[in-house]
């Protein structure tokens, strides 16, 4: 049996929510797959899969600038991004119970933001969402005034490296610095910055960073929180403890050696791979641009940089709001045109809700509505660009059409 | 033709999604979603809005291999379904939510939302048929009749939907007489949803307990009630929750001096006061309703037709006429009935039938009984 990846039929931009898995990523997976051997076993099947998860570990920790034993495999971004949230509250709290306040940006995941008003909820945890500007990005100030006025209160600061709807950058390196000077341990979800970005844990200063496999060509269900070794982590869900004693389960020796080898090779293209896709990503932006030309780009310039001289958006993203249209007809059109986007953040009941990630940066409800994120990856091509581009103005058209029908209040019939 | 399929979760909807893909039209699933807080799972008998029947209906597309869509419909539902049946109850009025969800949501916001992404039509998986009429020159209309299936027939709820929709309308399950028939027709293409339960229940009440919504949006609204020369014989918590017709959940301690039931006769909102009184002062043989939509010519001298006030109520003779009325010429409808009707509120839906065609439908303002009436209702038809 040979054992491929498939490509996605027709033009598929959604890269973020998840991208193919390398060919030597899923010759990794199939390979240990086969084989038998718990890595927590004493014996030589046992030993052999502790092999394989060690190898994996110091290369992931290599590609991202971290120790091996700062390296927590888990089940994938969202149960690193709990761990995280969680177990550095509970952690830091335990060490000095006034601090039950947690900082997070109001543009994060939900993965952070729901564990965070989970604490809320059921440990007497205060939530702080930290603003953003009109491009997604941290303001700075407001942290600052934040650890200035409850420095001693805070358990930890969450803030993503980049964000998964617009692309937006954030100003990790300085959010550390800064909450360090509290004594406030930072955590950052790099989910979407992995392989498209320099990520590198130890000159970040953050003390603990998500990252996950099926971003970069790894395999679904696998991911990683990078941990400091002094940083207080209770665990969040209990058993057997491999990992470190804060994250049990068997591990999936498969997942993790074929994350490990997709992690190498995201990092290692990472410099050509990402100027590759911001030229796709620039052709795009300015093709949306000339076929639809009151769409409007969310999120930094494509050539914007940072104060400090970094890039200020993700090379592989795109995203836009288009006036008048519903996201849910933009998407229904862009797939029957064999083109598939996203309206943001995929959730579970596959209903497009206002984005709050829009939201919170000053977005009108009603412009949020009309959102498409276009998202390359490694597999995109000037072919896909062009499909959109076909399509799109007619789609806008009748998005627009239908827009202005299902939002006119109920009449009579 | 492009067919946009409803798809609630349920049976008859996938069985109508399926029809519509065997029948050779091109057909994308839509599955609305009505509430932004939507459960879980699927309670009590409600059987088309938590997460679970959208699962549902997903598994249905995947089995009919038809692209499938969620579309967020919550919004406008809110501000017409749920805010209507509000003010309705609120009046002292008896909405019927399944009428105004067609009228707003699937008929109006569903369909013109699906004609402008370039639909010809929407299937949905009710028990109607529409038949088409060619008239003498050759002009083809579409007519509503009922379906066969007398128990599960929905023409009722179907009417207020008018002519120009009907034809961007599909019913696939129009021809079936038994739902038996439909459920294996489910079982017969794989479709898991074919053992699902019927739902009846108010798809936004989570419970059923229509009252408690009612306290929960409208707040409590303590006032009497009182029997029909005046007297206070009991209180309430809030006058919206009472229907005319209503027998249960009075909770009047003394029963009447007579010893015999009482009935809501009255919900009189601006003294917050629900009368009760003798189940005959129930019984009317005049109707007036407004927002008239005929499916059919609007007739404007009184004919014979037979007309229904319920969902699930059984037809009875009439005469009908066309009037005009607040919202235009013949906005408004007068009825004479052959036979007395018990508990007629207003609010409820009037739709009327000649034999199994649907000839149009008001929304009642009035039902009272003309003493002199019931001899004259049967001999005033020309």
């Amino acid at each position: 049996m040979t054992v491929t990846t498939t490509e996605a039929p027709g033009a598929y931009l959604d890269h973020a929510a998840t991208t193919p898995m390398s060919p030597a990523a899923l010759e990794a997976f199939v390979a240990e797959a086969g084989r038998t051997g718990n890595a927590s076993s004493l014996h030589s099947a046992g030993r052999a899969a502790r092999r394989v998860v060690e190898e994996s570990r110091e290369s992931a920790a290599a590609a991202l600038g971290a120790r091996p034993s700062e390296v927590i495999f888990t089940g994938g971004g969202t149960e690193a991004d709990n761990l995280a949230i969680k177990g550095i509250f509970w952690g830091r709290r335990s060490q000095d119970p006034r601090r039950r306040r947690v900082l997070v940006s109001a543009v994060e995941h939900h993965a952070v933001l729901d564990p965070a008003f989970w604490l809320a909820g059921h440990a007497g945890a205060d939530i702080t969402l930290l603003p953003v500007d009109g491009e997604g990005r941290l303001d700075l100030d407001a942290l600052t005034d934040e650890l200035a006025a409850h420095g001693d209160e805070i358990a930890l600061v969450s803030v993503m490296w980049a964000n998964n709807e617009v692309g937006t950058l954030q100003p990790v390196r300085e959010v550390a610095r800064i909450a360090h000077r509290h004594g406030v341990p930072v955590h950052t979800d790099a989910v979407q910055a992995v392989g498209q970005v320099e990520v590198d844990f130890a000159a970040s200063g953050v003390d603990a960073l998500t990252v996950t496999g099926h971003k970069l060509g790894g395999p679904v269900g696998v991911g990683a929180l990078l941990a400091r070794r002094d940083l207080p982590l209770e665990a969040v869900s209990h058993g057997g403890g491999q990992e470190r004693g804060v994250r049990s389960g068997t591990l999936d020796v498969a997942a993790i050696r074929s994350f490990a080898v997709a992690l190498r090779e995201a990092v290692d293209a990472r410099g050509e791979r990402a100027t590759a896709l911001a030229d796709l990503r620039d052709v795009l932006v300015a093709g949306v641009r000339r076929v639809v030309p009151d769409a409007v780009l969310r999120g930094p310039a494509p050539d914007a940089t940072t104060p400090s001289g970094d890039m200020a958006r993700l090379p592989a993203n795109a995203h836009f709001t288009f006036p008048g249209a519903e996201g849910d007809s933009l998407l229904y059109l862009l797939d029957s045109a064999g083109v598939q986007a996203s309206t943001g953040s995929a959730c579970q009941a596959g209903v497009p809700q206002p984005s709050h990630v829009l939201l919170a940066m000053g977005v009108e409800e009603t412009d949020a509505r009309g959102a498409l994120r276009f998202s390359l990856g490694a597999s995109s091509t000037r072919d896909d660009v062009d499909r959109l581009l076909e399509a799109l103005p007619g789609v806008a058209e009748r998005a627009r059409a239908a827009g202005l029908v299902s939002t006119r209040p109920g009449g009579v019939a | 033709m492009r067919v946009l399929a409803a798809m609630s979760g349920g049976v008859d909807s996938a069985v109508a999604a399926a029809l519509a893909v065997e029948a050779g039209h091109d057909v994308v699933g839509v599955h609305m979603a009505l509430s932004r807080n939507r459960d879980q799972f699927r309670t009590g008998s409600r059987g088309c809005c938590s997460i679970e029947d959208a699962g549902d209906a997903r598994r249905a597309a995947d089995v009919l291999g038809i692209p499938y869509y969620v579309w967020d419909l919550s919004e406008t539902f809110e501000e017409t379904v749920v805010a209507d049946f509000l003010s309705e109850y609120s009046a002292g009025r008896t909405p019927n939510p399944c009428v105004r969800c067609n009228e707003h949501i699937k008929f109006e916001a569903l369909l013109d939302k699906a004609t402008a992404l370039g639909f010809d039509a929407v299937a949905t998986g009710h028990y109607a048929r529409i038949e088409t009429h060619e008239a003498d020159d050759g002009t083809r209309t579409p007519e509503l009749h009922r379906s066969p299936n007398d128990a599960k027939d929905q023409s009722y709820v179907l009417a207020v939907m008018g002519r120009e929709r009907l034809a961007r309308s599909m019913f696939p399950l129009g021809g079936f007489a038994s739902k038996d028939e439909v459920r294996a027709e489910a079982e017969r293409r794989g479709l898991s949803v074919s053992a699902k339960p019927d739902s009846y229940d108010i798809c936004f009440v989570a419970d059923g307990d229509t009252r408690g919504f009612l306290r929960s949006r409208l707040g409590e609204q303590p006032g009497e009630v009182r029997d029909t020369d005046g007297n206070v014989v009991g209180e309430h918590q809030g006058a919206y929750a009472y229907t005319v017709g209503q027998r249960k959940g009075l909770g009047l301690g003394k029963p009447a001096p007579d010893g015999r039931a009482r009935y809501v006769v009255d919900v009189d909102t601006s003294s917050n006061t629900v009368v009760v009184g003798a189940a005959e002062l129930l019984s009317v043989d005049r109707i007036a309703g407004q927002k008239a939509v005929w499916l059919a010519a609007a007739p404007d001298d009184w004919t014979a037709c037979e007309v229904q006030v319920r969902a699930h109520g059984r037809a009875v003779p009439a005469h009908a006429r066309a009037v005009p009325g607040p919202d235009g010429a013949a906005s408004g409808l007068e009825v004479r009935l052959g036979e007395q009707l018990r508990g007629v509120a207003a609010g409820q839906s009037v739709v009327v039938y000649r034999g199994t065609h649907v000839l149009g439908q008001a929304t009642v303002t009035r039902a009272w009984r003309d003493a002199s009436a019931l001899a004259g209702a049967s001999g005033t038809g020309s």
